[in-house]
């Protein structure tokens, strides 16, 4: 079992999406995370410890050595795919509710700010922690994260900002957060951001790369 | 086609035919935490020195941005205009999402400015064609609108149309609307440069204007940063690119490399006067 468990975290940490996949060029026609996930589960498996033992493991070498600047976002990329071709599997234990996830994040990048990729990123990275994400895409304002948090009261939040202008704008939804949900916690980040600006704009964290965010959800839940 | 830039007295004209002219991007707080800090106590010194350094490195406007939060940029745009216009002789690009920002800055600078930017909403379009009429401004218009971004060249192509055929009926000359054709970071989508560079190729050959963008963001996320934008500005000025907003210190040399090929340089003049300037 154990050995499947790897092979699986493998595909995950190299991009190995499914056996057609040419990438990464090593491991050309071998099964990728889609298949050994289904045969995984079929072999009785559990899905927590696919979940536990084998996404979340590989997710957080991911997130490790692209803070240590020894993968790029390209790899990242791979590896996310390769963990939604694992987790598709999962999702119907995740819906009946067998499987329970760690808790919900929502994130979306703020108004006025149509830059995705960071925002992709963490969210990919906080899914592979094993996450429920609901993402609320770009130029989203304070109504829309009320919205989402009124549905999922007690989720974690996090807002993305790419720009110094629109940077601005995480100060007015933070305070509407909190201002409804003062118990609700919000993590900050992108490149104009600061730990400064974040404790100014009454933020409870922030975080300079995506593992950052997925070790401060680990600590709330811990 | 010819764009014509002033300051106090100094003209720069953009050609769509080259050679390229530089628009330095540096005057932006955006991953420059030293210009906030400065900007916040009043002090212009280093602003003056990054425009200085990037004089001295090609560019030939300056894009001045000075958004951060908490910012009053009606007041600052200005302000920071005017510390460079005492200094140095040459045409600025005003960037700031706010439109009153524009306004007052354009007031200040004189000469002839190009704003940065208008896009194809009808919100913005409203707020910035009368600003750039009244002043006798160039503008960038940006290949988004109320869809936000297409991953299609030929629907940039059709905001790229829509923003020049607004722009003109709102009196502004065809010669002074210049057009961005959205550079995204390819380390998130492989296909994304060329896009970009197939949208240059049909603004350049169907509407003739000049194209500018922000040349530094493609490389986002990879390695190789520097050898990845200079490929990329080459083959973006081979397909009809004519004033990139970019690092003049990280940049001129592909940009005077990418001249000379183009045959736009006798004798390569001002590809040895770079590296002449550099020995």
């Amino acid at each position: 079992m154990n050995e499947i468990l790897n092979r699986i975290a493998q595909c995950v940490e190299f991009g190995k999406i499914n056996k057609t996949s040419p990438y990464p060029p090593g491991m050309k026609d071998q099964d990728g995370a889609d298949e050994l996930t289904r045969r995984a589960l079929e072999s009785g498996v559990k899905p927590d410890e696919i979940l536990e033992n084998a996404l979340i493991p590989a997710m957080a070498n991911v997130g490790n050595k692209f803070s240590k600047k020894e993968i790029y976002v390209p790899q990242m990329l791979m590896s996310a795919k390769a963990m939604n071709s694992a987790m598709a599997h999962l999702k119907p234990f995740f819906q009946s509710g067998e499987t329970k996830r760690k808790g919900k994040f929502i994130i979306g990048t703020v108004s006025g700010d149509l830059h995705d990729i960071g925002k992709n990123l963490v969210a990919m990275m906080i899914e592979g922690g094993g996450w429920e994400v609901i993402d609320l895409g770009v130029d989203a304002g304070a109504e829309k994260f009320l919205k989402a948090l009124d549905e999922h009261s007690d989720a974690i939040v996090g807002l993305s900002a790419l720009l110094t202008t629109t940077m601005e704008n995480m100060k007015k939804i933070v305070t509407a957060i909190k201002e409804k949900y003062p118990a609700s916690k919000i993590l900050i980040g992108g490149a104009p951001v600061t730990k400064e600006y974040c404790e100014k704009i009454g933020a409870d964290f922030y975080s300079p790369d995506p593992q950052g965010a997925v070790n401060y959800l680990k600590q709330l839940v811990s | 086609m010819q764009t014509v830039l002033k300051g106090k007295t100094s003209e720069v004209t953009i050609n769509t035919n080259g050679p390229v002219i530089i628009i330095g991007e540096c005057i932006n707080p955006t991953r420059r935490k030293k210009l906030v800090s400065t900007l916040q106590k009043g002090n212009f010194e280093y602003v003056l020195e990054l425009a200085e350094n990037q004089i001295k490195a090609g560019a030939y406007v300056l894009d001045v941005n000075v958004g951060f939060p908490g910012v009053d940029d009606v007041k600052l745009l200005p302000e920071t205009v005017l510390a460079i216009k005492g200094k140095f002789d040459i045409p600025l690009c005003l960037d700031s999402p706010n439109p009153k920002a524009i306004e007052a800055a354009l007031k200040a600078a004189g000469g002839k400015c190009l704003i940065n930017s208008v896009n194809g909403e009808e919100k913005s379009l409203n707020a910035l064609l009368h600003i750039a009429k009244e002043y006798g401004a160039a503008l960038i218009g940006l290949t988004m609108d109320e869809n936000g971004i297409t991953g299609d060249p030929e629907k940039r192509l059709a905001i790229a149309e829509k923003i020049l055929e607004r722009a003109v009926k709102a009196g502004i000359k065809e010669e002074d609307v210049i057009i961005d054709p959205l550079a995204m970071a390819v380390s998130s989508d492989s296909k994304a440069c060329i896009v970009t560079l197939e949208t240059i190729r049909l603004v350049h050959q169907q509407l003739g204007l000049n194209i500018t963008m922000g040349a530094s963001n493609i490389s986002f996320g990879l390695p190789g940063r520097e050898d990845l934008n200079s490929s990329f500005i080459s083959l973006a000025i081979f397909n009809g690119l004519t004033c990139p907003i970019a690092n003049p210190e990280k940049i001129t040399a592909s940009v005077r490399a990418s001249d000379l090929i183009l045959g736009r340089d006798d004798f390569a003049v001002r590809f040895v006067e770079y590296f002449q300037g550099r020995m």
